[in-house]
């Protein structure tokens, strides 16, 4: 049933009218104009743009100067403050002396250096796996490991509520795609059963969900996914470095981290640089450096950006006190919205992200900009990258905020939330 | 009645409560035009034709399917 909202291929029956105008030539933005118009609609109200805010200034992890005023950033999945260590700029500023400004080449040609082996292995120390690869960013990462290991006549089996870098890796590859309702570890079960037995089959799960910012049952998803003789993949982007006893994810904390298949990761979180990576122990995981073309046909990451990396994932692996921390912040947040009197996305703070579920676009928009006004910085997230059809403020925390700014925050909440009536 | 008019009769039984808009149903009926299903909808929609005849169908063939009629062949050919 052609559907436009999850699945990303256009369908072939958008019907395009003659374009206005212009003679014997169909305006291919013609399919755009919906989306134009309700943009429009909005920004005709005088409300700021929620999708063109600018940066002047950052100053911390968590404060920046935005649209000329000094903000707390509460949106940016700088899960552990990592942009602004000392450690990690000095790496860079070496990189950048030692090997230049860029690699001007792919993986397999020109562009491994040094600094991309050691990024490779401190992932490889990070998560205890015998193989990593680093790609240029995560989105690249789900695009290629997905479109390459599931091929025609194999099967992907997937959350409903997946990012959109799974669905266009699935898009992009020849095999058959099911879903499931978002995690419901009986709508996996009943779709295994029902696949050939002797099909090959990649069943795709996140750790955490980014959009509620709620955790997924890997624990059972996994045992059922093995007996059906699945492979499994799990995206672990909002997970890495504060969940798990090492910081390695929702799978190391429910104890299946060794019958995961493929995690895939980003350094554009909690490792405060940009870039993705899968790892694996899969024996012949090497082979993907040559046949997955995402990582193939693209230049490689500037040495600044492996070095500050792999720094990072190195003081990711000793950061108690950070960890907890962002965990006090997550719990504190949570419970001080509830109280406020807002709907949030989970019951119980779950990971460091934390959903406000606004009525509609038009009063979350309105929301927003009462808390950009307030100082606080926070994510807008819209249909079609919400689920339900839902609009949300997405906040996630800091380990870098302090306990007084999260008290601020709840401030800023209280007295945006009455100007604008949801409260 | 022949076996495509059993599979006909039991898929607009299992249109019946996503029907908000009380549309007359037939062969040509449109999900996204006539019933202006969303996704949500086609999903749960999805899952009940799935678990009443015991079997998947999958978002490649689901992009294949625009009417009612499309939807009987495609869940005939899957019962097989």
């Amino acid at each position: 049933m052609k559907m436009s909202a999850n699945w990303l291929t256009l369908s072939p029956n958008w019907w395009v009218k003659p374009g206005f105008g212009t003679e014997n030539m169909t305006d291919l933005f013609s399919k755009f104009d919906p989306l134009i118009a309700q943009r429009e609609a909005l920004l005709s109200t005088g409300i700021t743009d929620p999708f063109s805010l600018v940066m002047q200034e950052v100053k911390s992890p968590t404060v920046a100067v935005c649209n000329g005023r000094e903000t707390i950033l509460l949106g940016t999945y700088n899960y552990m403050g990592m942009t602004f260590d000392d450690d990690v700029i000095a790496a860079g500023k070496k990189a950048l002396d030692d090997f230049g400004a860029g690699t001007t080449g792919s993986r397999v040609l020109n562009g491994t250096f040094q600094g991309h082996k050691e990024c490779e292995d401190a992932l490889k120390e990070f998560y205890g796996m015998d193989h990593a690869m680093v790609f240029s960013t995560g989105y690249q990462a789900n695009l290629g490991i997905i479109s390459t290991i599931a091929g025609k006549g194999d099967y992907i089996i997937l959350d409903i509520d997946s990012h959109a870098s799974i669905y266009d890796g699935c898009a992009m590859g020849n095999a058959e795609i099911v879903a499931f309702r978002h995690n419901d570890v009986e709508a996996l079960e009943k779709r295994l059963k029902r696949l050939p037995a002797d099909a090959g089959k990649l069943v795709v799960l996140e750790g955490v969900y980014s959009m509620l910012g709620d955790v997924a049952p890997l624990k059972e998803m996994i045992r059922i996914s093995k007996e059906h003789g699945a492979m499994v993949l799990v995206d672990e982007a909002h997970s890495m470095g504060f969940i798990g006893e090492n910081g390695r994810g929702v799978a190391e904390e429910q104890g299946v981290m060794d019958d995961v298949d493929f995690i895939i990761g980003t350094f554009s979180k909690s490792v405060g640089t940009v870039g993705g990576f899968c790892v694996s122990n899969h024996p012949k995981f090497e082979v993907m450096r040559l046949v997955c073309r995402p990582y193939v046909f693209t230049a490689s990451l500037p040495p600044s950006v492996v070095a500050t990396s792999a720094t990072s994932i190195r003081k990711l692996m000793h950061n108690g006190n950070k960890r907890a921390h962002l965990w006090e912040n997550s719990k504190m947040l949570h419970k001080g919205l509830l109280d406020l009197g807002f709907k949030l996305g989970t019951e119980t703070p779950q990971s460091a992200i934390i959903a406000v579920i606004m009525p509609d676009l038009e009063r979350g928009a309105m929301m927003w900009e009462a808390l950009l006004h307030e100082g606080l910085y926070v994510n807008l997230a819209r249909p079609p990258a919400t689920p339900a059809g839902m609009t949300l403020l997405r906040c996630s925390l800091c380990a870098e905020h302090s306990s007084e700014q999260v008290g601020e925050i709840l401030g800023m909440f209280e007295a945006a939330g009455k100007k604008i009536g949801i409260i | 009645m022949t076996d495509r008019d059993t599979f006909y009769e039991k898929l607009t039984g299992l249109i019946e409560p996503f029907n908000k808009k009380g549309v007359d149903i037939s062969e040509t009926t449109t999900f996204a035009g006539d019933l202006e299903w969303d996704s949500l909808t086609v999903m749960d929609f999805v899952a009940e034709v799935e678990d009443a005849f015991d079997i998947v169908i999958s978002m490649n063939q689901q992009a294949e399917i625009e009417n009612v009629g499309q939807l009987v062949d495609a869940v005939a050919k899957l019962v097989g």
